[in-house]
């Protein structure tokens, strides 16, 4: 029993750091552009399909095909943002750009469907078949190669945020939108950077679910309401909540799988409506983000 | 007001002839597969209203309303089938649905409307996700994915879609007469001055948490009898039918369709939609289901883009600028909010500036932070 729960642990801390990754992208495109983009969960499978296309059409390993994906995916997201988002003017905007990035979801899926069919696929590569034996129990390599990947992205990310011009015009929108434009800063190119890195993140996030779970265009909507669970327990925003929330919700998930694997996925949201009830700005949200 | 009695004539003959058309419908097509559009777009015209008294009023946009939809349905299938009711008696159900459904949106609001906007819309849809795993996990009760069937119902097999098509416009009616109630009421315009400004609101002395939860009990209930009625047209439920992610969707995209927060544009949102996909799926060449997919987004992107406040106010303003040729219609309206703004000094700001988007949303944004 001991030895299960350890495992889920580390199973947990291991996915969350992924899903970390996939949740900053998320908190930050909300916190520039008070978007919710319901599109990343479907963004993430595509991504997914990406490394897919390439690892057996190419023959190219999953992680150097980032290299492909990652640059991809950020095109896709500056293109979506210069087609949908940037249009979207007024005071119901940020509920229409939820109902846009949906009809966006709902496109992308079809065209996924389109393309691959309805089967589950899994990514292939050595490292998910291979495991390494700590503590007594066996863990992919993949878990850990994906943990340290999203670690670096994220860590990445951080100094991009916190030691660039860049960065810190990204941070000055996120605090005052209208203050930002008065200094100079082109809040438009910073939104349309933001949503681009924000949806690039995906491609690393797709590429491990696909090696970890099977998955077809319809995963999406699982991914994506896990996604908003974390990123509104982090609190709305908040980067470092994004983090926190997600190894604690995925260490969560994973060690009341150890007893009742059916009823996982409702402890992760009865977890989400638990702590609104009592924090309803989230972990780390700042109150005036509840004001909204 | 003087004299101006016609347009009140004209709208009185037009909905005499609307009731007129809409009760003969079933008479005058007796071909099931067409009565069968007439029975579904009636219960998603009665959805539809339900989801905008009180999404549509208050701003606070549901995606969880299939929550109500899926609970009705099983509420009537689990009563039905535990206490062996048989025939048409099991209509007789519909109340206690109606108190299911609002027991839930008691609990469901309590926990969702303490936050605001677009979280609200998150947690809507976790517990979405909370009932669809529910009733996929809770075998014994509600017959896990396998779902429930309907009792039989001794209904004579010609013509058995008309019965449904009269329940189905009675509630659609009933839907629709509450719509207007709540619109003309107070509640109503509380309702609306949440969704305006709730601060502003609450400081006028709106009990803005009564007022929201209520319009979602209400509006919830309406749905779960709605939801119990589709249960036994369509004969079943599982837990993919009866709480559909694409449900949700679908009701939105037909209230912005038609006109997002009127009585009339969900009704033809609804009108226009559910015939629509319904054809489109009996169609060869979209038989795959994506094509429909892509289709409906597209759909809603083009809507959102470039008609965001629907059908019914859009065309209602072309409609004003070919009677009046371009000439602006009301001129007193420019004396008119002069006359607040002196009146009421900074604060009708607020109001007078919410069609100027662009100005407005920066301004709150920073006020909010």
């Amino acid at each position: 029993m001991a030895r299960e729960l350890i495992h889920a642990i580390v199973d947990g801390i291991l996915t969350g750091g992924v899903y970390a990754l996939m949740a900053v992208g998320l908190t930050l495109i909300f916190g520039v552009l008070d978007i919710i983009n319901i599109a990343q969960g479907v963004l993430v499978i595509l991504g997914a399909y990406l490394s897919y296309s390439l690892s057996t059409r190419a023959h190219i390993d999953l992680f150097t095909g980032l290299l492909i994906t990652i640059p991809v995916m950020f095109i896709i997201g500056i293109v979506i943002h210069w087609a949908f988002i940037r249009r979207l003017r007024g005071t119901e905007r940020t509920s229409m750009t939820l109902l846009v990035t949906y009809a966006v979801a709902l496109i992308i899926e079809g065209i996924l469907y389109k393309v691959y069919g309805a089967n589950d696929v899994q990514l292939q590569a050595s490292y998910t078949t291979s495991s390494v034996h700590i503590f007594g129990f066996y863990l992919p390599w993949i878990f850990i190669y994906g943990f340290i990947v999203a670690v670096g992205l994220v860590v990445a990310l951080y100094l991009l945020l916190y030691r660039t011009r860049l960065g810190r015009s990204v941070r000055a929108t996120m605090q005052d939108e209208n203050a930002a434009r008065l200094v100079g800063i082109e809040v438009n190119r910073v939104a349309a950077l933001t949503f681009g890195i924000g949806v690039a993140v995906t491609a690393v996030g797709g590429m491990f679910f696909g090696a970890t779970n099977a998955f077809n265009p319809n995963s999406g909507y699982d991914l994506i309401s896990r996604l908003l669970a974390i990123i509104i327990l982090g609190g709305l925003g908040s980067i470092g909540g994004a983090l926190a929330a997600s190894v604690f919700m995925l260490t969560l998930e994973s060690v009341v799988t150890v007893w009742q694997p059916t009823w996982a996925i409702a402890v992760f949201y009865a977890a989400l409506v638990l702590v609104l009830l009592i924090r309803p700005a989230g972990f780390l949200g700042r109150k005036a983000v509840r004001a909204q | 007001m003087t004299g101006d009695r016609r347009p009140w004539l004209i709208r009185a003959i037009l909905l005499v002839l609307l009731v007129a058309g809409a009760v003969a419908f079933p008479k005058v097509f007796t071909n099931p597969a067409v009565t069968n559009y007439g029975v579904l777009a009636l219960i998603f015209v009665t959805v539809a209203s339900a989801w905008n008294i009180f999404s549509g009023n208050s701003g606070y946009i549901s995606l969880g309303h299939a929550v109500f939809f899926g609970s009705g349905a099983y509420a009537m299938g689990i009563a039905a089938r535990d206490w062996k009711v048989q025939g048409t008696t099991v209509f007789a159900l519909l109340p206690l649905v109606a108190a299911v459904g609002a027991v839930i949106a008691v609990i469901f609001g309590l926990i969702a409307l303490r936050v605001r906007r677009h979280t609200f819309i998150v947690i809507t849809i976790a517990v979405f996700f909370i009932f669809q795993l529910s009733a996929f996990n809770l075998r014994s009760f509600t017959g896990g994915s396998a779902g429930l069937n309907s009792p039989f119902l001794n209904w004579p097999s010609a013509g058995y879609n008309t019965p449904f098509y009269y329940i189905a416009l009675a509630f659609a009616g009933g839907t629709i007469a509450i719509a207007v109630a709540v619109r003309r009421s107070r509640f109503g315009l509380q309702l609306r001055a949440i969704r305006d400004d709730e601060d502003r609101a609450r400081g006028l002395g709106v009990r803005a948490m009564r007022v929201k939860l209520t319009a979602f009990v209400l509006s919830g209930a309406i749905t779960a009898m709605i939801g119990a009625v589709w249960f036994y047209y369509i004969n079943q439920v599982e837990p993919q039918t009866g709480f559909d992610p694409l449900f949700d969707l679908l009701i939105v995209l037909m209230a912005f369709l038609g006109g997002y927060g009127s009585i009339a544009g969900p009704v033809l949102g609804a009108l226009i939609i559910e015939p629509g996909t319904l054809w489109l799926n009996t169609q060869p060449q979209f038989s795959g289901g994506y094509l429909s997919e892509i289709l409906l987004g597209a759909v809603f992107l083009v809507i959102v883009l470039f008609v965001p406040r629907g059908i019914i106010p859009t065309g209602g303003e072309w409609v004003m600028r070919l009677r009046t040729r371009g000439r602006p219609a009301v001129v007193p309206a420019v004396a008119g909010a002069a006359a607040v703004g002196s009146t009421a000094g900074s604060a009708a700001a607020g109001p007078a500036s919410t069609g100027d988007a662009p100005a407005a949303s920066p301004a709150s944004k920073g006020g909010a932070r």
